[in-house]
Order: C-alpha cells, then sequence, then structure tokens
C-alpha cells in the first residue's frame, strides 16, 4: 500500500518536472499488449525513414525512424486507430512519408503505367505478327523452289536421315 | 610521384581512347587493313594505361599515402588491408575509376580472345567500345580526379564509412560493375552490327557469350549486396526497392530478356531488330543506374558525389549514348528483315512472351525510381515509392514468367503443342500439386497466398529437372542410352535447367522467408529467455569489446529447442569513430530448415539491452537459389558452340567493303 503509494508520488514528480526517465525514449520498447503492437509494428511497416532511401521505420536504424516507432506506438497507446495514427504523421511530414503512393490525380501515371506498358507492348507484338506472317507468306507463297533448290533439299533431308 | 604516374597514364589513355574510336571505324568503312588492325593494339594499350592508373590509386590506398586528397577523405591508417583496397572504389572517383577499368578489360579481351571476328566486324566493336571509354575516361579526369594532391598532407585519413567495411560489400562493387559494364560489349556489338547494316545468327553467336558473362557478374553483384543488406543493416531484410537496387535490377532485367531473344536470333534468324534495341536499352539502363547512384539525384549510402557539374556530365553522356545509338538504330533497322516464321505456341513463342513480361517488369520498375524524380521536378509535390508499390505491380506480373518458363523449354521450334508440353511434365505438375497440399497441411492457416507461391516453385525446380530428364530419355530408354545422351548434349541446356531450377529456389526462399517469419522485438535482462517458433533465446548478458577500428558491445545468447541447446549466438553492436558510426552486426545461425537471426540494441541504462529475434525459414534457398542461377550461366558459358565460336560467315574478306552494298542491296 505504502510500496503503491510512493511509486505513484514518484511517477507524478516524474510527470510535473518532465523528466521523463531516459530508457523510456531511447530504447524501441514494445507495448505491453501484444494485439496494440502488432497494429503499431504494422504502420511501421508503411511508413518511411525520413533520413534513408526507401527504408521503412520498421527497417532503419536511425535515430529519427525510432523516434518515429516510439510516436506511432503512444498514438496506438492513446487509443487512436490504425488510420488516425497514419494521418496524424502524414500531416505533420505529407504524403512523402508514406511508402504506398496514394492513388490520386497526379499518381494516376504511376499506378495505371505498368499496366498501359502491358497492354501497349501486347498490342505492338499482336500487329508486328500479323503483318509479318502476312507479309511473308505471301513471299512464301509467290516463289516456290526451283529445280535446284528442290535438289539440295533432298540431298539435306537425306544426309540428315541417316546420322 | 606514383600518383601522378597514374594520372599521367589516364591521360594517355584517354588520347589512345580518342584514336580508338575514330581510326579504325574510317579504316573498316574505307576497307584500309592497316587502319583496320589498329583496333587491336590499341585497346590492349588503352587497357594496360587504365590498369597502371588503377594500380597507381591502390597502391596509394595501401600505403596511405594522405597527400593524395581522395585517400585522405576516404582511408585511415587503422583500417585493415582488405578494406584498404576494397576503399579504392568505396568512393566516387575510385568507383569511376574501377568502372573504367572493367570497361577497358572487356575492351582487352575482346582484342584478345575475339579472334573468331572478322577484323572490320572487331574494328568497329572496339571503336564504340572507345567511344565509351573516352566519356568514362573524360569523366574522371575532368570532373572525378582521384588523382589531387592535398597540402600540406594530414596525419591521417578520415576513414572509410563503416557499413562499407564488411566482405560482402567489399567485393559487391566489381562483382556488379562487371555486370554493368560487361553489357557494354552488348551494345558495341549491337551498335558495330548497325554500322555494318548485318544482324545474323553468328552475330547472335559472338555477342550470347559476352552478355551471358555479364549476366553471371550481375547477378552475383546483386545476390551479394542482398545478402550484405540481410546480415549488415540488421533488420532481417534483404531488399528494400530502394532506387539503387532498382538501378541494378533494370539492367538485369533487360539482359534476362536480351540472353533469351538473343537465341532466337541464332537459332531461328527472326527478333533480329528488337534484339538488337534490347541490347542497346540494357546498356542505356546501365548507364543510368550509374547516372542515378553517381549524380547524387538519389541521396542515400550509395551516393558520394554531391558536385552538380558530375551530375550534368553523366547526364548529357547518357542522352548522347542513347539519341545517338537510337538514331543509328532508326536509321538502319528497318533495313533489317526477320527470317524465321514461327505460331503463337512455340518455342519462340515462349521466348517472346518473357521478352514481353520482363520489359513490362523492367518498365514497372522504372516507372516506380523515376516518378518521384518527375513529380518533384514538375509539380514540387514529394512523394515516396516504396516497397508495396512494387510488390503490387511487380509481382503479378512475375507469375507468368514462373508459369511458362517452365514450359518454355518444353516447346519445340516454329510450331508447338502446349497440352501436349504440359502433359510431358505431368511428375512436375504432379510435384506442384504435392507441394501445395504439404503446404496446406503445414500451414492450414495462411498467408493464403503464400500455398499458391509454394506451388510455382515447385513447379519450376521440378519442371526444370524433368525437362532435363527429358533430354536425356531418362527412365524412357536404357541407362546407356542416357548415358550417351548426357555426353553429346549441349552444356547451354543444362544451363537453362540449372538457372530456372535455380530462379524456383529463389521463389521458395522468398515466400517462405516472408509468409511464416517469427520476429521478436523485446526488451531483455540477462538471464530472461524469450520464445521464437520452437526455439528459446535466452540472454546471457552483453560485454563490451575492442576492435581493431570499433569499440563494440557483444551479446551472448543461448538457443536451445525442445531443452537441447542448438546455437549460441553472439551478435554484436559496433561503434567506430572514423567516421564515427554505428553499425548492427546480426548474429546468424544457418540451419537446413532456415535462420537464426539475433540482434542486440541499445542498452536501456538499468541492466536490460533491447533485442530482435528472427526465425526465417528457408531465407538460405534465396541466396543457394542465386548462386544456382549464375551457375547455370557458368555452364552454359562453357558450351563449346561458344569457345571456338562460329565459323567465320561466308565470304568473311570480301564483306568488309561489301556491307555497304549489301545495305543498298537490301
Amino acid at each position: 500500500m505504502l510500496m503503491a503509494l510512493l511509486r505513484r508520488l514518484v511517477f507524478a514528480f516524474c510527470l510535473a518536472s518532465l523528466i521523463t526517465p531516459a530508457w523510456a525514449v531511447a530504447v524501441d520498447t514494445p507495448l505491453a499488449d501484444p494485439v496494440l503492437e502488432a497494429r503499431a509494428r504494422a504502420i511501421h511497416k508503411q511508413l518511411r525513414c525520413l533520413v534513408c532511401q526507401n527504408q521503412s521505420i520498421e527497417d532503419s536504424n536511425a535515430g529519427l525512424a525510432r523516434d518515429l516507432r516510439i510516436l506511432v506506438r503512444d498514438r496506438i497507446a492513446a487509443g487512436d486507430s490504425d488510420k488516425a495514427a497514419i494521418g496524424y504523421i502524414v500531416e505533420r511530414y505529407g504524403d512523402w512519408v508514406l511508402l504506398q503512393p496514394p492513388m490520386k490525380g497526379r499518381t494516376v501515371l504511376l499506378w495505371l503505367g505498368p499496366l498501359l506498358f502491358l497492354l501497349l507492348a501486347m498490342g505492338l507484338i499482336f500487329l508486328w505478327y500479323r503483318r509479318r506472317s502476312g507479309s511473308t507468306a505471301a513471299a512464301v507463297a509467290a516463289a516456290p523452289l526451283s529445280a535446284d533448290e528442290q535438289a539440295r533439299l533432298k540431298a539435306l533431308l537425306d544426309d540428315r536421315e541417316q546420322t | 610521384m606514383i600518383a601522378e604516374l597514374g594520372h599521367y597514364a589516364l591521360v594517355l589513355a584517354l588520347s589512345v581512347a580518342l584514336v580508338q574510336a575514330t581510326v579504325p571505324l574510317y579504316g573498316a568503312w574505307r576497307g584500309m587493313a592497316g587502319w583496320v588492325g589498329l583496333a587491336r593494339p590499341a585497346a590492349i594499350v588503352q587497357c594496360l594505361l587504365v590498369m597502371i592508373a588503377f594500380g597507381a590509386l591502390t597502391y596509394a590506398y595501401v600505403t596511405s599515402d594522405f597527400s593524395v586528397l581522395n585517400v585522405a577523405s576516404n582511408s585511415h591508417s587503422a583500417k585493415p588491408m582488405l578494406y584498404k583496397i576494397s576503399g579504392v572504389w568505396g568512393n566516387h572517383e575510385g568507383s569511376l575509376l574501377l568502372w573504367l577499368l572493367i570497361l577497358v578489360l572487356f575492351g582487352g579481351a575482346v582484342a584478345l580472345f575475339g579472334g573468331n571476328l572478322p577484323a572490320p566486324f572487331r574494328a568497329r566493336v572496339l571503336a564504340v567500345q572507345a567511344m565509351i571509354a573516352v566519356g568514362f575516361t573524360s569523366f574522371v579526369l575532368f570532373t572525378s580526379n582521384p588523382f589531387v594532391r592535398l597540402l600540406p598532407a594530414p596525419m591521417d585519413g578520415r576513414g572509410l564509412n563503416p557499413l562499407l567495411q564488411d566482405p560482402g560489400l567489399a567485393f559487391h562493387p566489381p562483382f556488379l560493375y562487371l555486370g554493368y559494364v560487361g553489357f557494354s560489349m552488348a551494345f558495341s556489338f549491337a551498335v558495330a552490327a548497325l554500322i555494318e547494316g548485318r544482324v545474323d545468327a553468328a552475330w547472335a553467336r559472338w555477342v550470347r557469350p559476352w552478355t551471358l558473362a555479364a549476366w553471371c557478374f550481375l547477378t552475383m553483384g546483386i545476390g551479394l549486396g542482398s545478402w550484405w543488406a540481410y546480415y549488415e543493416l540488421g533488420w532481417g531484410g534483404w531488399w528494400f526497392w530502394d532506387p539503387v537496387e532498382n538501378a541494378s535490377f533494370m539492367p538485369w532485367l533487360a539482359g534476362t530478356a536480351l540472353l533469351h531473344s538473343a537465341i532466337v536470333v541464332e537459332k531461328r534468324d527472326s527478333l533480329k531488330n528488337w534484339t538488337v534495341l534490347l541490347a542497346i536499352l540494357t546498356f542505356s539502363l546501365s548507364l543510368l543506374g550509374t547516372f542515378l547512384v553517381r549524380s547524387g539525384v538519389l541521396t542515400s549510402v550509395h551516393a558520394f558525389a554531391t558536385d552538380p557539374a558530375r551530375g550534368v556530365f553523366i547526364l548529357a553522356f547518357l542522352i548522347a549514348v542513347i539519341a545517338g545509338s537510337l538514331t543509328l538504330y532508326a536509321i538502319r533497322a528497318p533495313a533489317m528483315k526477320g527470317g524465321g516464321l514461327f505460331a503463337p505456341v512455340s518455342r519462340e513463342g515462349g521466348l517472346v512472351l518473357n521478352n514481353l513480361l520482363l520489359s513490362t517488369a523492367c518498365a514497372t520498375v522504372l516507372l516506380g525510381t523515376l516518378y518521384p524524380l518527375f513529380l518533384d521536378a514538375v509539380t514540387g509535390e514529394k512523394i515516396t515509392v516504396g516497397p508495396p508499390f512494387f510488390n503490387m505491380t511487380f509481382g503479378p506480373l512475375m507469375v507468368p514468367v514462373f508459369l511458362a518458363m517452365a514450359v518454355g523449354p518444353m516447346l519445340p521450334w516454329k510450331r508447338g503443342d502446349l497440352l501436349g508440353a504440359v502433359q510431358r511434365l505431368k511428375f512436375a505438375v504432379s510435384a506442384a500439386v504435392i507441394g501445395v497440399l504439404i503446404t496446406l497441411v503445414l500451414a492450414y492457416d495462411g498467408p493464403w497466398l503464400a500455398i499458391p507461391g509454394i506451388g510455382l516453385g515447385v513447379w519450376m525446380i521440378a519442371a526444370s529437372l524433368e525437362e532435363g530428364a527429358y533430354r536425356l530419355r531418362l527412365f524412357r530408354a536404357p541407362i546407356g542410352e542416357s548415358l550417351r545422351r548426357l555426353g553429346r548434349s549441349t552444356r547451354s541446356a543444362w544451363g537453362t535447367t540449372f538457372a530456372h531450377a535455380g530462379a524456383g529456389m529463389v521463389i521458395i526462399g522468398i515466400v517462405a522467408s516472408s509468409a511464416w517469419q517469427v520476429e521478436k522485438l523485446q526488451v531483455m535482462h540477462p538471464g530472461e529467455s524469450q520464445a521464437v517458433g520452437p526455439y528459446q533465446f535466452k540472454f546471457e548478458g552483453a560485454v563490451p569489446l575492442d576492435g581493431p577500428n570499433y569499440a563494440a558491445v557483444r551479446g551472448t545468447f543461448r538457443v536451445s529447442r525442445d531443452g537441447r541447446e542448438v546455437a549460441v549466438m553472439q551478435p554484436e553492436s559496433r561503434s567506430y569513430q572514423n567516421p564515427p558510426m554505428e553499425t548492427t552486426e546480426a548474429a546468424i545461425r544457418t540451419g537446413w530448415g532456415g535462420d537464426l537471426y539475433a540482434v542486440v540494441g541499445d542498452p536501456t541504462g538499468d541492466g536490460a539491452w533491447s533485442t530482435r529475434f528472427y526465425n526465417k525459414p528457408m531465407i538460405h534457398w534465396i541466396w543457394i537459389g542465386s548462386l544456382m542461377m549464375v551457375l547455370g550461366g557458368l555452364i552454359s558459358l562453357t558450351d563449346r558452340r561458344f569457345r571456338v565460336g562460329a565459323p567465320a560467315r561466308p565470304g568473311g574478306a570480301a564483306r568488309a567493303a561489301g556491307a555497304a552494298a549489301s545495305m543498298a542491296g537490301k
């Protein structure tokens, strides 16, 4: 009973004087509730580390990434939904912080680009194939083998059958 | 003195390259044997000169000559010798010199071993190669000179980025560059063929071994890079779709497509225009990669250049190369007529599908890599295109590639029977079904996408093996007959078997390690234990440790399974002083089933440490599979047809002068 009171007093003192124990900010301490922690980790994977190249804050050793991890955990612990927690970060850092760019006017070309390229390439192959088989078939039909060529063909085929 | 010699050798190399880029070209056009003959000695001399320059820089690094600015900025006397040497290319100037060295080594190799090429064609190839060398030698000399002196010399250097002080990364850039720059051979062969106006089966045979060698090196380089990321960055990831990784992946995709389309040119005299274009694009993507990494357009561990003059120079060079070669292509390509006809379902058809999908995949990666740059330049809006985008777009494109690559080698040339080919793969079909069923039983709780993923990998491995067995008539003919067929079979077909099976292993590794990975992140006091899947990690404590040029903390974990100790793992957390930086050295224990991965992080101040553990099933298959792919490429390279080379084209000598006439005749 006394201990509990004492602990509460110490806690109040810390809060009041804003002396947060050093380890609380320095180290990635997972949230006690595994469900909340799993949600926080899933969000970590969607946010980019601000000082690295395309690494998520989950995958980065940078100090800034760690700070963001802790920030996300704080928001989740405070009862934010996933969407609200991500929104909180995006509000401060912009769309840039999202590893998956949102689908909107300026990113339409990005998201549809691969499909457009595939369709274009398929169309080109189709046209090429049709034109080529048309023209070459006509050329072949127009020029039957001469007697000389027939003889060579026969010689080649005979030769091949023997080996 | 030594540094000045290197500088001087580089200036001489530029002069030789200028001669090599022009004189043989004119000689080949005019049919002057003496001028044509200049290409070979010029290429060899140029190669020797750049080797002298590279040797001089290496000497400065090995002897820690801090009066050379480049050494002072990137080395330190306390570094182990391995990293003094790898420090030569661990910086902007030195890595460009390595790029150049590899370029001229390839040129020298053509000069020495290209005896089977007709002299005028070889002269043109070497001239094109020298044009690239002129660009890069000027780039080194005028914007990125590694031989600049620093007076007075400092007592010690500033050191190499500690992340780069690692055996895996010491050899990663040379392999990567051997691949990147190796594609310059395909480019030079393509441009030389365009100048001659002639692409045929012989051309495809000449260009294929060079492309294959470059592809093997690039595969090895990318594999080493991802392996390094896996154990050095300390988060268990191995591929981040980082723009710099993409820069090496795009030439790989295009180069893989090129390898396959060159087969069609060689065997069926078709797809010629496309193959030449692909050769140009593959090297252009290598140059683009160099631009992206070296210009500082992207800022990351890999980008050393911050000087805009460098970016402008290399961009101008990139545009000159691409615009020049594509203009030549536009003029000459229409004159080249395709030969063999084929039905959509045929070996050729399968290779066209391969090219369609690989090019689309390559374009997707290009779009995702450059889109943020364009959007920023045009609208000022900053976005990030990260792994989710690439996984969503690139992944689905690869599924048909994997499905088809098992069937393709079973199809005959010209006209095939799809149903028949699949029926002949009945062992592979049953293996894939069994693989899916086993996966379902072992991992019934998902994730559901992993189940067909494993099936796909098993399908590829089994189909590759079955295709090999089919070729030998194994189990369908007496064993003596199969052995005789083994003796006679072509090596390149076995290369396909190995490479395709290797790709299947990579898929299984990727799917299994991402779907069933267990990761645990926690704060532990010494003596505490943590369960990771079936394993128990017991923390024995962490102690400080002194390395040659860093201070470290080493944690000790005893890992047990079912009460039996299976491993003692000792990850480290290192802090370097020159320059100050923290790195993680993960402890990895590789078993048959996969990797256990342990990281020790920061102390909490009250005697506890933050720790991370992973159990990554089958992740080592990614690298074993990559090695299998390289092995497949190497087996293919030993093919007799490539060694002896294609016989000279009929009427060899008359052709130099006749090339222009034959163009006109077409």
